[in-house]
């Protein structure tokens, strides 16, 4: 009667390649990914990382991400499909590898990508250690990406609906995960998504989709950091480029580059945020031209497409999710880090945020802004 | 299949399941009703409230029906504080590690101007008399201390708990759902006022409890309606579900020596073998023990990976860490005990009862060692700590 659900023996190798972890998050793309796995006659389990309480973040009884309510939704989806659910607790992780970066970033003076980190820390590093440790090699997702094989390595490439494409988010995928990983709906568009979720009853077809930081739903980070670091941020001085003092400012990690509502100044002409001394505890304003630059560099670099770059190469950079790729340059440096020199300048590079380096659809690489 | 999850829920007994049968088949008109049909079900409810009473030393009239062992923890809970509130007592008395349906009322409570001590529980995660009594105060309005902890299963002194509380003449509540069936219980002897029991922890049906209240301490309503149960607690009878509690709770206690007896024996058997693995410990008292509970720490593991491992073998365990429902808390209980929150991460309960056997037993000790071992080699968290980059904690 048992079901032999993981392993055949433990400690023995597990072998089963059609064995399929689905990360499951409640919303209708990871739904409908279990969905196409399921029908792909894969032999798989539906999971949901629980990664936070509300209490701990402050919002009580407010819809976020990972709630009961997106609990249920993925077990019902789960138990339409006929494959065992279950939920992981990975709070814990969470807080150190996803929350504590996000403070730290900021407090530093970046203005951090919290999506990135999960997913390179949590779905693509615990939940991995865990489906191995239960004896599945591949995992699947709802991510909008496609993974192909082209001359002995791994590839990700760039959903083929456009508007959906979340490649950005994964640029740090290594081979190895990359071989264990699946997306369906990588080829796939929101509407027929929506369309096979409806098709299929789930509960959740017309959920919307989620939006801002999941742990910040109300999107208001200073708070955040206040209420999580129990530490109120200092007043300090605005400067202007020239490093005059024209105002004040209600703690720099409020501020983020490029930045122009709120800053509480009565000028004459609108100014943005250019840059902020986090010792210093200064944040300094400027034109819109003072916003621009040519050139970035990047640390924490992983290549997909390529195995490491030898050579400058020319590419085309994307340095926020939410943009279209810029034409520029990419050199190497004996630092491991790169340089990008793009064509024609760019507003507001902010440091902690990822660029991506593309060739046509395929993602070559990338790397965090410093 | 190896059932070794008890303190969850247990399987229905024999006796449990045909009392349900017949009065499903029999009695089931409603209690409340005049003609005859209703009259033999209100005679069926009575007769399970005096059996359910003398299983516990009280009289008929102080047993109240609910739903479970939650809604009689609320009901009781909140009925002490409205009446401390009365006489302007707003302190109540617990612990920290007591079954969230005492938690969770007593932080609703606070909101509304209670203030709640929770007392510590040490190492072992047992209270003293004494602490109780130092911390009794003028104003003390409760004081709600859990017979025996559902995770690691220490047996609290509730006897010397009730007697200081009867001196200083203050409520005293005892959550006993993981007790009742298991362990004598005497509530005149031990002096205690308002007490919980939940019928699946001893083999009865799920959904069903019950509350003891002395006589004179009045009960709040959580649920208003009709007059039912002496207007405490609206709404009709689930009778079936009623007997069929009276019937495993008899056969609990009728049988108790002897359970306790053999269970505890298996209990101490996978204690001894469990403690042979290394970086390995166990939680709570050894000494004043439920005798089915057993609960360990392994270091280096994660307890939701050890726990679906079993169930691939068809060994039904519980871990502190495995968040099925809400909670995502490294299990209070263990943190109050003082376990650090990645040792908490890997526990494993194993609570048994009489149906299990030495086979169980040594199927569970076959395979427990085998899957930490195999979890920790997949570890690069234990690679380091064997390589002696991070220390040990156990």
């Amino acid at each position: 009667m048992t079901r032999r659900l993981f392993l055949t023996a433990v400690p023995v190798k597990a072998v089963m390649d059609k064995k399929v972890l689905i990360a499951m998050s409640g919303g209708v793309d990871s739904s409908v990914a279990a969905f196409l796995t399921r029908q792909a006659g894969y032999d798989c389990i539906g999971v949901t990382m629980k990664l936070f309480q509300n209490e701990d973040i402050g919002v009580s009884k407010v819809k976020t991400c990972c709630s009961l309510d997106d609990v249920e939704d993925a077990r019902s989806v789960a138990r339409h499909l006929g494959i065992p659910y279950y939920v992981f607790n990975f709070s814990r992780d969470f807080k150190v590898q996803v929350i504590d970066r996000f403070v730290a970033a900021y407090e530093s003076g970046t203005t951090p990508n919290p999506c990135i980190d999960c997913n390179r820390y949590l779905k693509f590093g615990c939940l991995f250690q865990r489906a191995k440790a239960l004896g599945f090699e591949t995992i699947a997702t709802g991510h909008y990406a496609r993974i192909e094989m082209r001359s002995g390595r791994y590839i990700l490439k760039k959903a083929l609906d456009k508007s959906k494409d979340q490649s950005y988010v994964l640029y740090m995928l290594t081979q190895e995960q990359l071989a264990q990983i699946r997306f369906p709906l990588g080829e796939l568009s929101k509407s027929e998504v929506r369309s096979i979720a409806e098709t299929q009853g789930f509960c959740n077809s017309e959920k919307p989709d989620s939006q801002d930081i999941c742990f910040i739903p109300d999107g208001d980070y200073a708070a955040f950091l206040e209420q999580y670091t129990g530490k109120p941020y200092q007043t300090g001085d605005v400067l202007d480029l020239f490093g005059q003092v024209i105002g004040h400012h209600r703690g720099a990690v409020q501020y983020t580059t490029g930045q122009r509502k709120g800053l509480g100044l009565a000028l004459n002409k609108p100014v943005y945020v250019c840059r902020k001394d986090m010792t210093a505890n200064t944040v300094t304003v400027g034109p819109e031209q003072a916003l621009y630059s040519q050139e970035l560099w990047a640390d924490d670099v992983n290549w997909i497409a390529i195995d490491h770059l030898s050579a400058p190469m020319r590419v085309y950079a994307k340095i926020r999710y939410r943009q279209t790729e810029q034409p520029s340059t990419v050199y190497p440096d004996e630092s491991g880090k790169i340089r990008l020199l793009f064509d024609k300048p760019q507003r507001a590079i902010t440091a902690g945020q990822a660029v991506v380096l593309y060739d046509g659809d395929t993602v070559v690489g990338g790397g965090m802004i410093c | 299949m190896i059932y070794a999850d008890n303190a969850a829920t247990t399987k229905m007994s024999g006796a449990a399941i045909n009392a349900i049968t017949a009065c499903m088949q029999d009695t089931w008109g409603n209690p409340s009703s005049l003609y005859s049909l209703g009259q033999r079900a209100k005679e069926t409810l009575e007769d399970a409230r005096e059996r359910i009473a003398a299983c516990i030393g009280a009289s008929p009239k102080e047993i109240t029906f609910t739903s479970g062992g939650s809604e009689a923890d609320n009901q009781a809970i909140r009925s002490a504080a409205l009446l401390g509130a009365r006489k302007g007592k707003r302190h109540i008395i617990s612990t920290a590690f007591e079954h969230h349906a005492v938690l969770h009322t007593l932080k609703g409570l606070e909101g509304e101007g209670f203030e709640v001590e929770l007392l510590p529980v040490g190492a072992l995660g047992t209270v003293t008399a004494q602490q109780v009594s130092e911390a009794i105060r003028e104003d003390t309005a409760l004081v709600t201390i859990m017979y025996a902890n559902n995770e690691i299963g220490s047996v609290l002194p509730v006897s010397e708990i009730g007697a200081v509380c009867r001196e200083r003449r203050v409520i005293f509540h005892t959550d006993a759902v993981q007790a009742a069936g298991h362990l004598p219980i005497d509530v005149m002897a031990q002096n205690i006022d308002l007490l919980s029991l939940s019928a699946h922890k001893f083999h009865g049906p799920k959904g069903v409890g019950a509350l003891y209240a002395r006589q004179g301490v009045p009960l709040t309503n959580l649920i208003e309606g009709g007059a039912q149960e002496r207007g405490k607690r609206a709404g009709t009878e689930n009778v079936p579900a009623i007997v069929g509690m009276a019937a495993a709770l008899e056969e609990s206690c009728s049988h108790m020596a002897e359970n306790a007896a053999k269970v505890s024996a298996l209990r101490d058997k996978l204690i001894a073998g469990l403690s042979r693995i290394p970086h390995s410990a166990l939680n709570g008292d050894p000494v004043n023990r439920l005798p089915g509970n057993v609960n360990f720490c392994f270091e280096g593991i994660e307890g939701e990976s050890l726990l679906l491992l079993l169930d691939d073998r068809g060994i039904c365990v519980s871990s502190g860490s495995a968040c099925t429902s809400g909670s995502l808390d490294p299990s209070h209980v263990l943190l109050s005990i003082g376990r650090p929150h990645e040792v908490a991460h890997g526990s494993l309960r194993l609570s048994l009862c009489e149906e299990n056997t030495e086979t169980d037993v040594d199927a569970i000790l076959k395979a427990v060692p085998e899957i930490v071992n195999y979890l920790r080699n997949m570890s690069p968290l234990w690679k380091d700590k064997v390589s002696g980059k991070r220390a040990f904690v156990l």
